[in-house]
């Protein structure tokens, strides 16, 4: 049974990072409220990963703060914000093991993180895969297995960074009914995109990243439909920016 | 000559030769115990060895890649210094015992394991380190997840010290003492019985170690597949 304590509203403040003595993360101010869907876009380097992987705790700020609502994001020991990355990690065993090692490593006894693999790979159709090598799978099934091998942690908040950046059409639009499920669900979403499209698509709210800071951020129609800044105007116009 | 003594060497494999049998025996007792002592060793320190970041680590990677070709003869002097009676460890009367063995081939073996480890978990751990991070699991509570994906190559690199161990006979010789059916190992009964130009135990041990080295190479070789179908 799930926690009803939430860890939701995750609050940055003034996030920074430095790196060599360069800034790539300057000032970044954030709110992730329960359930959203937050799209993170601009050009390569602009600093859309960085600031995922310190939102999720992967790399610390320089500067700045990341506060949620309880702890550090756990509750009851457990951490309740999950990430996908681009490139999907997968253990060098099967599919089903991939998702009860996850489950473990959360705490869960390994008959229970059985039975939560199996109902999770039910779930979101990929039980067939259960038993193949995650690694042999393809690339848009290995995307899948790492969503669900994340939502098996049942997350309040789902990092994803360009969780269909390799994938066919067909493949992303898979990837994109299982994150329109796991919002259903009352998971929010935080990713990062090149693909204005999929932006549109998914999020409620998009923040646009250029060298390091925000330059524009509001609901998706505004900022896709009528940018105020001349950063957001460029990019979502097709221009080459960098 | 030959001829007879490969049909002696063939006839001593065939009836178990109690003597030749008891060589075969310690030898792979001996073998055994000192890979799997460098296996529980080595492959938790290759790891860590893997993961962690400290000054003079480098030096240290040098130093245990020169150490997988050690000299099995100076293996065999260091342990013999440390058991000896006038030794640090001479009260302990572990010379010329099977112990003496293991302890010299373990060192043999040892740094092949972390050696190895290390290079298949360096890689490991840098495309898992993100992952492993987010569900919680750094420092030494990933080891366990990284060995165990390695361990295709991992069981590779235990067989290719089991190879090593197997064949020396510099190390064994020196701490061992070569005693009749005390501490005589197929490679220190191979030469002794040789220069005694009793050539069918020779022969028949010889042919016991081909054996024994064709089978390790099969064993690789299999491994290798398996692990590519299995873990991708």
């Amino acid at each position: 049974m799930r926690d009803t304590a939430t860890i939701l509203p995750l609050t940055a403040e003034s996030l920074a990072f430095e790196a060599d003595g360069k800034r790539l993360i300057d000032r970044v101010d954030l709110t992730v409220g329960r359930a959203e869907r937050i799209a993170f876009i601009g050009p390569n380097g602009a600093g859309k990963t960085l600031t995922l992987r310190m939102l999720h705790g992967l790399l610390a700020p320089t500067a700045g703060t990341v506060r949620w609502s309880r702890d550090d994001g756990t509750v009851a020991g457990r951490k309740r914000h999950a990430m996908v990355f681009q490139k999907p990690v997968m253990l060098r065993r099967t599919a089903r093991a991939n998702v009860v090692h996850a489950l473990a490593a959360a705490g869960h006894g390994r008959g229970e993180a059985a039975d939560r693999a199996e109902a999770v790979l039910r779930r979101f159709g990929l039980d067939r895969l259960a038993a193949r090598p995650a690694r042999l799978l393809s690339g848009g099934e290995q995307q899948r297995l790492a969503i669900a091998r994340a939502a098996a942690l049942e997350p309040e908040l789902l990092f994803l960074d360009e969780p269909s950046s390799a994938l066919d059409p067909g493949a992303t639009r898979q990837v994109e009914e299982m994150l329109g499920e796991l919002h259903a669900a009352g998971v929010a979403l935080v990713f990062a995109t090149h693909d204005l499209g999929q932006a549109r698509r998914i999020a409620d709210r998009i923040v646009m990243f250029h060298k390091g800071r925000v330059v524009e951020s509001g609901r998706t129609a505004n900022v896709l439909d009528r940018p105020e800044t001349a950063e957001a105007k460029a990019f979502v116009s097709g221009e080459l920016l960098w | 000559m030959a001829d007879g003594a490969f049909a002696s060497a063939l006839s001593m494999i065939l009836t178990l030769d109690a003597e030749f049998v008891g060589i075969v025996g310690l030898s792979l007792r001996v073998t055994l115990a000192a890979v799997l002592i460098a296996a529980v060793i080595g492959m938790p320190l290759g790891a860590l060895l893997a993961m962690y970041r400290f000054p003079g680590r480098g030096i240290l990677i040098v130093v245990v890649n020169a150490l997988m070709g050690l000299p099995p003869v100076v293996a065999g002097l260091i342990v013999y210094l440390t058991l000896s009676r006038s030794g640090p460890l001479g009260a302990l009367g572990m010379l010329f015992t099977p112990t003496a063995m293991i302890v010299a081939q373990t060192i043999l073996v040892l740094p092949i394991v972390i050696a190895l480890t290390r290079q298949v978990v360096d890689e490991l751990w840098s495309e898992y380190r993100d992952h492993l991070t987010s569900l919680g699991q750094t420092g030494i509570a990933a080891v366990p997840t990284l060995l165990f994906d390695a361990r295709y190559p991992l069981g590779i690199a235990l067989l290719a010290g089991f190879g090593r161990a197997s064949a020396e006979v510099g190390a064994v010789m020196i701490v061992g003492g070569n005693i009749a059916h005390h501490t005589r190992m197929m490679t220190t009964a191979i030469a002794l019985e040789t220069s005694k130009g009793d050539l069918a135990l020779a022969l028949g041990l010889g042919i016991v170690l081909l054996c024994l080295t064709f089978s390790i190479n099969v064993v690789v070789y299999g491994a290798s597949r398996v692990g590519r179908q299995m873990a991708g």
